[in-house]
């Protein structure tokens, strides 16, 4: 009997349904084994302690320091260069030989294994100009890794600017670069707020570029010339090395929920941006 | 010259940044790590199998081999998922449902690599230990879980792809009385071809490109692989280990293993850039 393409279709959909279920069960799977074993451990010492006993005892409070300094070093640097390119893109020129370029560079940058930023950081930051390992060299690094997110997401979000804006500022007497600073970024903030945001995700996960620019020293940073562990480093080195399995699950539910919290706020941010500039092009 | 004419200056160079840093990665990579390769040998460097920096020989075709079979498990993992992932999102749920599930998928791309390392190290190595055999710690758990990670690329430009479709290329299949399923995998699915093909060739790069995962639960040892049970070692595990303590000529042979990985990188990038190109026009 020829099987009727009804009951392909059935067939075909219903392994569509497993697989798509299948995915986001792995994805829970995949956190909640973190967590299950981790949120339990997370006691207000734990992040107020520094790790004593190479990690094996005490919190990870000098590793959230560092992670954060060494994240905002790193939005800091690549926060105005990527909007800067983002608006020279949109604002300044049209589809041209210079800008297919500035876009074949950014997608290049943006399929750049880590582990080769971390080689470069290596080579330019710790060694070439001399910052050796630190939270300098780690935070540089970090830039140089997340400016391509920083600018696809600054240009969406200066693309979604209605035209009749920029026509109101021009028909007004308005200058170009008045027009920038006066319309398009104030308009554009909360849509770059997200990609920002992004980058900060990045930074806090990423392990492979920043062990080999920012050494492993859990010790309290005193400047951005300290070495420094952030807490994925910190993670990795507990779980890897087996220093205790017990801290590294409490490190890894502290991440986790770390990145949940960053990722929640750019995701409502950039639903909160689209639906109000819709609404005002409609307007 | 005016203000506003400097101003553009400034943007522009501002705007060359990105293009500047991947020419000094390239830069800095090549000088430290291609001078090396020139004195082993190009043949030797790639296709040798013996790794033993201590003694000044250095292959690296173990690692080329265990990237490439590592990243080859992963697609046969999740090109599937993915393809079908991205489907289910474009034609098969309520768009309010698809909604909701999008960010599971961002967030799925946020999840740090150590995190699915970990994962990979505590759940699924000991499951293939127990129930396949082997030390667990193998290309197969790589696969699987390298599998997991490519997901978010595929799905999004997949569905990018498919989201782009003119409606009536859909409405035409369904109105000459083809199926809903007929529709998609004869019609929307091909006509998508050229974006789905790029994710694929993207999530080819992140697979090639993952570090710390891998170092997790690849188990490193520099052999050939010969079964899926066996541990192995990638490019990108290579340097990511042996970095932290090499000098001298063992140090410019990881920098070379870097340049090779670049090379795939760039090459899989332009490919992917090609085949987009190609179908938009």
């Amino acid at each position: 009997m020829l099987i009727s393409r009804y009951h392909t279709q059935t067939a075909a959909k219903s392994i569509i349904w497993v697989g798509a279920f299948g995915t986001l069960a792995m994805m829970v799977w995949i956190l909640w084994e973190v967590l299950r074993e981790g949120i339990p451990l997370l006691r207000l010492e734990f992040f107020l302690d520094s790790p004593r006993q190479m990690g094996r005892t005490g919190g990870i409070f000098s590793t959230i320091v560092g992670t954060m300094v060494l994240t905002v070093v790193a939005v800091l640097i690549a926060t105005p260069l990527g909007v800067g390119t983002a608006i020279y893109l949109r604002e300044y020129t049209r589809e041209s030989k210079i800008s297919r370029m500035i876009r074949f560079g950014t997608d290049c940058l943006a399929g750049v294994p880590s582990i080769i930023f971390g080689l470069f950081g290596f080579v330019f930051f710790v060694i070439f100009m001399g910052l050796g390992w630190s939270i300098l060299s780690g935070g540089l690094t970090m830039a140089t890794m997340i400016l391509p997110t920083i600018i696809c997401t600054a240009e969406e979000a200066i693309k979604a600017i209605p035209n009749s804006y920029r026509e109101v500022s021009f028909a007004l007497g308005g200058s170009r670069w008045q027009t920038i600073a006066k319309v398009i970024l104030p308009n554009a903030i909360p849509g770059i707020f997200t990609g920002v945001l992004l980058g900060v995700g990045r930074s806090v996960g990423e392990t492979a570029a920043i062990i080999l620019t920012s050494g492993s020293s859990f010790l309290m940073p005193t400047s951005l010339f300290s070495p420094v562990r952030t807490m994925s480093i910190h993670f990795y080195m507990l779980a890897r090395e087996g220093i205790s399995m017990e801290m590294a699950y409490a490190t890894g539910a502290a991440l986790i929920l770390l990145i949940l919290v960053i990722n929640s706020i750019a995701n409502w941010l950039l639903h909160r941006y689209v639906r109000k500039l819709e609404g005002k092009g409609h307007a | 010259m005016t203000k506003e004419k400097i101003l553009e200056r400034i943007f522009l160079l501002i705007a060359l940044s990105s293009i500047s840093i991947l020419g000094l990665i390239a830069f800095f990579i090549f000088v430290e790590g291609v001078p090396l390769i020139w004195k082993t040998g190009v043949r030797t460097f790639l296709m040798g199998e013996r790794w033993f920096p201590s003694q000044g020989s250095f292959g690296i075709f173990p690692m080329i081999m265990g990237s490439f079979l590592v990243t080859l498990g992963a697609l046969i993992v999740g090109v599937p998922l993915g393809v079908g992932c991205a489907v289910f999102l474009c034609e098969l749920t309520p768009p309010a449902f698809a909604v909701a599930i999008r960010p599971m998928i961002q967030l799925l791309a946020a999840i740090p690599s150590v995190i699915f390392g970990f994962w990979g190290l505590i759940v699924l190595v000991p499951m293939i230990r127990v129930h396949l055999g082997g030390p667990g710690l193998s290309v197969l758990a790589g696969s699987l879980v390298l599998g997991i990670m490519i997901l978010p690329t595929i799905i999004s430009i997949s569905e990018d792809a498919l989201r782009a479709l003119p409606r009536t290329f859909k409405e035409g299949a369904l109105s000459l009385g083809a199926t809903h399923w007929q529709t998609i995998w004869r019609v929307l699915l091909p006509a998508a071809r050229s974006g789905i093909v790029s994710s694929i060739i993207l999530g080819m790069g992140r697979a090639i490109g993952e570090t710390m995962a891998m170092i997790m639960i690849l188990g490193n040892a520099v052999q050939m692989p010969h079964s899926l049970l066996d541990s192995t070692r990638t490019l990108t595990t290579n340097i990511g280990i042996e970095m932290g303590y090499a000098t001298g000529d063992h140090r410019q042979a990881l920098f070379a293993t870097g340049v090779v990985l670049f090379f795939i990188i760039m090459g899989l990038n332009s490919l992917a850039l090609v085949v987009s190109r190609k179908g938009r026009s």
